[in-house]
């Protein structure tokens, strides 16, 4: 695995993030020109944020600084960095961030939900047009998930923010979940195998009552999951 | 251009073999010089049905190991113009198909044949995704029972995301509805599921329903592709799939209970 490797991968702020293992000024300077080169103009004074793992050590923070200046590219921060990694960082002035990776979300439907604290999630949206068939899994990381068309049997739907399904419910729908219990699940027919709101969850037998093969949206009262006629 | 279509299912002993059989024999009567490949590697099953078990000399993975060519490979149908069998390997496993000796492969068919029939073996497995992985429409092979439906379900999310077409970001594959061991009767009572639910629940066109039907078994037993029965309701809604397949608009037949008239009722049916 000591290949060298090089990426770029968009985030939800809308920054690039660079993953690779050789951090060194040469080494990154001919790696981004190489990208760079790809696409002129499209990364010009873009905001870039350098994915640390602990096998880089002893990295320059001030010399990649300038590397980026001269690159006409923006070093906005470093995630991932370990606490010697977050003081050089911060030394530099670069900001220290959090990828997603290091706080995961708490999918499981039987985690206590007290423990992680509430994130304030920013109003985004995940559209997905086609129906979600068995056996695969969508998340709307920190956003709000849309389906145009059904959720299978078999198939999970998962994100931070509200999910709406404008087909039917077979499936899986887990809403809020990084733990915000004011998230609601709305979709036009409710045949679920579960439904979770900030790690409350119903199965299929409990949905199974006035509300079944109708529009219906899943909400939390009082502590626990409650569900009303759309 | 030849036209890739793969017979898949997810789960097995639908009806992918049989299917895949008729389909292509109908084809080849149309006048479409088809091919027929058999993807279950280890356990050939096509040959029977098509009743050629004994003219198997090469086979697909000797094809792909360079031991023999297409020519010496393929086997011809004795009944019909038109019409060739590729068969699997009963001796090796699902392993020895690679992506690259498969598409060589496919690539030679398919400067000698209008139509290319991957009957693809049960599971989501390496072999399953060979089977579809170069196709260019699918026939999803269903029975009307939720474990079936589920299956085809997921079979569906892979023809959408594991496929050649979808990781080049081509068109989408078309995908068909091909539901078999239809039976109206229990249907009507409530113990299978009908057209309109397997539709609902997998939304993808409907390309033919086959009647559940003893000259289905009969065929399979007798090694003869069921759409060479032209007698038998299976037989002729197999013909009724390949017309539409051929991008006609053929009513559909055999999905309600057949009313019995009254001499049947008096002397029986």
């Amino acid at each position: 695995m000591s290949e060298p490797f090089f990426e770029l991968k968009g985030s939800l702020f809308t920054l690039s993030v660079i993953h690779s293992n050789d951090l060194s000024v040469a080494g990154l300077q001919s790696a981004l020109q190489q990208k760079l080169n790809q696409a002129p103009g499209f990364f010009h004074q873009a905001a870039m944020v350098i994915q640390l793992t602990p096998e880089h050590q002893s990295l320059d923070f001030n010399a990649l600084k300038q590397l980026f200046q001269q690159l006409k590219l923006v070093l906005v921060g470093v995630s991932g960095a370990t606490a010697e990694q977050k003081q050089q960082a911060q030394a530099a002035g670069l900001a220290v961030l959090r990828l997603g990776q290091d706080n995961k979300p708490v999918v499981a439907p039987s985690t206590s939900v007290g423990e992680t604290p509430v994130e304030q999630v920013p109003m985004q949206s995940k559209l997905v047009e086609q129906t979600i068939r068995s056996g695969q899994q969508i998340y709307a990381k920190g956003a709000d998930l849309i389906v145009r068309g059904s959720v299978g049997a078999g198939a999970e739907v998962i994100a931070d923010g509200n999910i709406h399904i404008y087909g039917t419910l077979r499936g899986k729908a887990i809403a809020g979940a990084s733990g915000d219990t004011s998230k609601r699940i709305f979709c036009h027919q409710l045949q679920a195998e579960l439904v979770s709101i900030a790690g409350h969850y119903w199965l299929s037998d409990s949905l199974q009552g006035e509300y079944w093969n109708k529009a219906a949206c899943i909400r939390m009262q009082d502590n626990s999951i409650a569900i009303s006629e759309l | 251009m030849a036209k890739i279509i793969v017979v898949t299912s997810g789960k097995g002993g639908v009806g992918k073999t049989t299917s895949s059989a008729a389909i292509g024999t109908g084809l080849a009567l149309s006048g479409h010089k088809t091919v027929i490949v058999d993807f279950d590697i280890g356990l050939r099953n096509l040959d029977l049905i098509m009743g050629c078990e004994r003219r198997v000399v090469y086979d697909f993975v000797n094809v792909i190991n360079g031991e023999a060519n297409l020519k010496q490979t393929l086997i011809k149908d004795k009944r019909v113009e038109n019409l060739f069998i590729l068969p699997a390997s009963q001796t090796r496993d699902k392993d020895a198909l690679t992506k690259e000796g498969v598409e060589k492969v496919l690539n030679e068919l398919a400067k000698d044949f209008e139509f290319i029939i991957c009957d693809s073996p049960a599971g989501i497995e390496a072999g399953a995704m060979m089977a579809l992985y170069f196709a260019d429409e699918a026939v999803v092979v269903t029975n009307p029972e939720v474990s079936s439906v589920r299956d085809s379900d997921r079979i569906l999310g892979m023809l959408s995301s594991k496929s050649r077409r979808a990781e080049r970001g081509e068109d989408a594959i078309k995908e068909h509805l091909l539901l078999t061991r239809y039976n109206p009767e229990r249907v009507a009572k409530g113990e299978m599921l009908s057209v309109d639910d397997v539709q609902e629940i997998l939304a993808i066109p409907l390309i033919g329903v086959i009647p559940e039907s003893q000259a289905v078994l009969n065929a399979s037993n007798s090694g003869q592709p069921v759409t060479l029965d032209q007698d038998s309701d299976a037989g002729q809604a197999y013909l009724d799939t390949v017309s539409r397949l051929l991008g006609n608009d053929v009513d559909f037949r055999f999905l309600t209970v057949e009313k019995k008239g009254l001499l049947k009722r008096i002397f029986g049916g």
